[in-house]
């Protein structure tokens, strides 16, 4: 029996990789096109069909309303998070959008969930996997960025399985470039991860001990990578375009975007060259011209590189280390190949980075590595383990909105911590609960990850009941609530309502629309649901064979409803539902009179009083009609 | 410390605990089955009981540090990622069993004030419980200022005081930032002298221990006991003084 096997997928903000371990050297699945990546951009095309990838970046120039990017921004996250992204990003949210639900981006005419578009892109994904293999993928571990809270892990786990992917483990991203790495030089010693990426910045520090890989501290900014560069370079070209054109065009959706895919096309340039043309036309004959240089550049993007030295001297703090003592850096994300963000890093850890792993590649090396260990092993992995830690610390919200934590970041996984409740009136049978994650002192700052309401307290006067909560953050960094009423040992009833998170309910219905949107999906369930109605008619014909009904039949009938057989049987190897569909119809008319037959002597020997078991028609008429057809609509 | 390394316990895990490994049979310690390995069912224990531990409060770091790392080896989730939901939803609550354990064990600190709480102490200064109720009253959280602090906290105050009106007006004295910086290293210095004084009550615990395990209970009063782990409480209680005091001077010297 063929391995199952479990992938490892980095969903980047970016671009979005599919990785697996062969042999005891993890490689990335290329997809049809050859490319390692698949950018994480997803378009609905006019014939209402998902594209994604680099057919899907067409669009996003073509048609900017049917195509979206960087939607690993808006992942767990509300209505009231996102003002700021809104600015910066031509999200277009659903008009009818109510606070407190999880959001819906337009494509055109529809709109989808951010777990609902990750999931087009997880799926391509998968299916690169699935042709590479030749064979069917169910299983994945996907990467996050390590400061990822509750809610944007939950909507990663949510894309998953909308997907059709059952995640083994959500890693850290950091964490899985340290394990890719690790694979490599098999030393002991503390690394610190230093990942740039597309929308998010991580920092990690770890220690290798014989295998054992045990973060101990971990910052970041869950929004803060290289798409603020860009954002910030085009919003320094539109107004140079204005004050030296005198032309307008931030609302040309389409010509934004074209400055968009050229600034970037510069920003990489400039990692390997000191300066760089710019060019742009613009409507009306006009030509945008620029030659950047790379001190320009560095010179504009010094904010936001910056912004990456306080999560640094953070994680340093609290794993109580000095840069000095930091034996090795390894750089992860496509932003660490700017040559400023090299130099910052050598700055801070006083040492030279390792860059010996393509940086675009290295997260989902690591995933694959970890889907290997998940999977039982390989002599390659098997002494290493993952310990990881939450990087946020879980409270809940005390008298006065101050929050108690409860569990401290930097906890290893899984941690848990029990607390104890009580009622304030008399005879009161609920108690309302209210967890956040974050590091400030009033529940107001921090991310509200739930609302909990204790149930089914028995009635006893204040302050009496004892409720004991369990908290268990499990080794994806997903929190986890139980609680019991001691005194009267009842296990008190929890609703939990996550802030900005999906019901299991919808994520099922999610994952059966998705079929839907995607074309070959959609082509394959239709051949998977005639194979099936095939079998379905096949088999009551056997069974019609063997009873005295088919004797009855003339022999050409006999003949003709054999060669309809034998047609169907052949047609359905074949991967054309319709002509499938068409021979189940003939093969569903040429057997009209046996199925009559059948139901005449099944009626008959139930009246010649045997019992209605006996009949023969226990299981319902073996007649080759037992329900109707299914319908499609396409 | 080599002093206290003497006579620190290290830790050695894998004793048998009595009890039948629910999948070979065999003799199991707490948390694995020595002869399968497999996961055991969580049965309630404390963190010193976990690692095999007797309530000592000289631990030796290394040797926690390694079992912690052969005790994950045993218990990790990803171990069981293809075992049974039972076997998995075990190895959740006793690998969380062993990092909140190896957690608390391995601060010096968190140690003593868990080992304190088995002994039945309630942290009053500290306790959550404590904080909660001083909000719902209004009132101020009792601190009290230990004895040989009394004349330098009054001073402090005074200073602060001052530091503060200073920052108000926008005003710079440098001498009396010069004055608070000194008063910060004494406290410092005096915040980590505790540390030394905390360890040579761990050496009288722990003898006590040791006395009540090679002879009957009887041997030890339980006066004697609760000497040492008043000293203990009242030490802890001074070192989260100290460090609030340390706070207040720092708030005041950040601009």
């Amino acid at each position: 029996m063929a391995q199952e096997r479990i992938v490892g997928i980095d969903l980047g903000t970016t671009n979005s990789l599919v990785a697996y371990m062969e042999g005891d050297k993890p490689i990335v699945i290329p997809g049809e096109d050859g490319s390692n990546l698949v950018p994480s951009v997803v378009a609905l095309d006019p014939q209402g069909q998902i594209v994604v990838g680099n057919p899907a970046r067409r669009h996003l120039i073509e048609t900017p309303d049917r195509a979206v990017y960087s939607v690993k921004r808006l992942m767990g996250r509300g209505l009231e998070d996102v003002h700021q992204e809104l600015k910066l990003f031509p999200f277009r949210l659903a008009e009818d959008l109510q606070p407190g639900e999880v959001l819906r981006i337009k494509l055109g005419d529809k709109d989808f969930t951010p777990p609902e578009i990750s999931a087009f892109v997880l799926r391509q994904l998968r299916r690169n996997a699935e042709r590479y293999f030749g064979a069917p993928v169910k299983k994945a571990v996907i990467t996050v960025p390590a400061y990822f809270n509750d809610a944007q892990r939950q909507a990663t786990k949510d894309a998953g399985r909308i997907a059709g992917l059952e995640v083994l483990r959500l890693v850290n991203e950091p964490t899985a470039a340290s394990l890719a790495y690790g694979l490599d030089q098999k030393k002991n010693g503390t690394v610190a991860v230093y990942d740039l990426g597309g929308g998010t910045f991580d920092i990690s520090i770890l220690k290798l001990h014989d295998g054992i890989f045990e973060v101990i501290a971990t910052n970041g900014d869950t929004h803060l990578g290289g798409d603020d560069i860009d954002n910030l370079l085009i919003a320094i070209a539109l107004d140079d375009i204005e004050g030296d054109l005198k032309v307008d065009v931030r609302h040309n959706a389409e010509v934004v975007q074209q400055l968009r895919k050229a600034l970037i096309e510069a920003k990489i340039a400039l990692s390997s060259r000191d300066s760089v043309d710019l060019e742009l036309e613009l409507p009306g004959g006009k030509h945008y011209q620029r030659t950047i240089s790379r001190a320009l550049f560095e010179q504009m993007a010094e904010p936001i590189i910056q912004r990456t030295v306080s999560p640094v001297k953070q994680a340093l703090k609290d794993a109580q280390l000095q840069p000095e003592q930091i034996d090795e850096v390894v750089l992860v994300g496509g932003s660490t190949r700017i040559p400023r963000v090299r130099q910052l890093v050598g700055e801070l850890f006083k040492r030279e980075p390792h860059t010996e792993l393509n940086p675009d590649e290295v997260v989902a090396l690591g995933a694959a590595v970890q889907a290997n260990i998940l999977g039982g092993g390989s002599e390659a992995t098997k002494d290493m383990l993952l310990l990881d830690v939450t990087p946020l610390s879980l409270g809940i919200e005390a008298l006065g909105g101050v929050v108690a934590k409860i569990i401290h970041r930097n906890s290893t996984v899984p941690a848990s911590a029990t607390e104890h409740f009580t009622t304030g009136v008399e005879g009161q049978t609920s108690v309302a609960i209210h967890v956040l994650q974050g590091e400030r002192e009033l529940a107001k700052d921090n991310r509200s990850l739930a609302r909990f309401d204790l149930k089914g307290i028995p009635p006893m006067p204040a302050g009496i009941p004892r409720i004991e909560v369990r908290f268990l953050i499990d080794a994806n960094g997903i929190l986890h609530v139980s609680a019991r009423e001691q005194r009267s040992g009842k296990e008190a009833e929890i609703s939990v309502q996550p802030s900005y998170g999906l019901t299991d309910e919808q994520v099922e219905n999610m994952l059966l629309e998705s079929f839907d949107y995607a074309e070959e999906d959609f082509r394959q369930r239709q051949v998977i649901e005639a194979r099936n109605e095939a079998n379905t008619i096949l088999s009551a014909l056997e069974k019609g064979r063997t009873g005295p009904a088919w004797e009855q039949l003339t022999s050409d009938e006999r003949e003709k409803v054999a060669k309809q057989e034998t047609a169907l049987k052949e047609v359905m190897q074949r991967d054309d539902y319709q002509s499938i569909r068409a021979a189940i119809d003939a093969l569903n008319q040429g057997t009209t009179r046996l199925a009559e037959l059948m139901m005449d002597s099944a009626v008959s020997s139930a009246l010649k009083g045997k019992t209605f078991e006996q009949a023969d028609v226990g299981e319902g008429p073996a007649a080759p009609h037992p329900f109707a057809p299914a319908e499609f609509k396409s | 410390m080599s002093a206290t390394h003497n006579h620190s316990q290290t830790v050695q895990i894998g004793a048998p605990t009595g009890e039948q490994c629910w999948s070979c049979g065999d003799m199991r310690a707490a948390a694995f089955c020595t002869a399968c390995g497999r996961v055991q069912p969580p049965a309630p224990t404390d963190f010193f009981s976990f690692f095999g531990l007797p309530r000592k409060l000289n631990v030796d770091a290394g040797s926690l540090e390694r079992a912690f790392y052969q005790m994950s080896r045993k218990l990790h989730p990803d171990v069981y990622a293809n075992a049974s939901s039972k076997e998995q939803e075990w190895s959740l609550q006793q690998s969380s069993l062993l990092n909140d354990a190896y957690r608390t064990l391995k601060d010096p600190i968190a140690r003593t004030e868990y080992l304190l709480k088995l002994e039945g102490v309630e942290f009053e200064g500290q306790s959550k419980a404590a904080t909660d109720r001083a909000r719902e009253t209004g009132t101020q959280k009792k601190q009290v200022v230990p004895p040989e602090l009394l004349e330098e906290v009054f001073e402090l105050n005074m200073q602060l005081e001052e530091a503060r009106m200073n920052k108000k007006m926008g005003e710079v004295d440098e001498a009396l930032s010069g004055e608070l910086e000194e008063t910060k290293k004494n406290l410092q210095a005096k915040y980590d002298g505790l540390m030394e004084e905390l360890e040579s009550y761990w050496n009288e615990w722990d003898a006590i221990e040791d006395r009540a395990a090679a002879g009957d209970s009887d041997a030890v009063p339980d006066q004697e006991r609760s000497s040492v782990r008043d000293k203990m409480v009242d030490l802890l209680n001074r070192r989260s003084y100290i460090r609030n005091l340390v706070r207040d001077v720092n708030e005041v010297l950040e601009s």
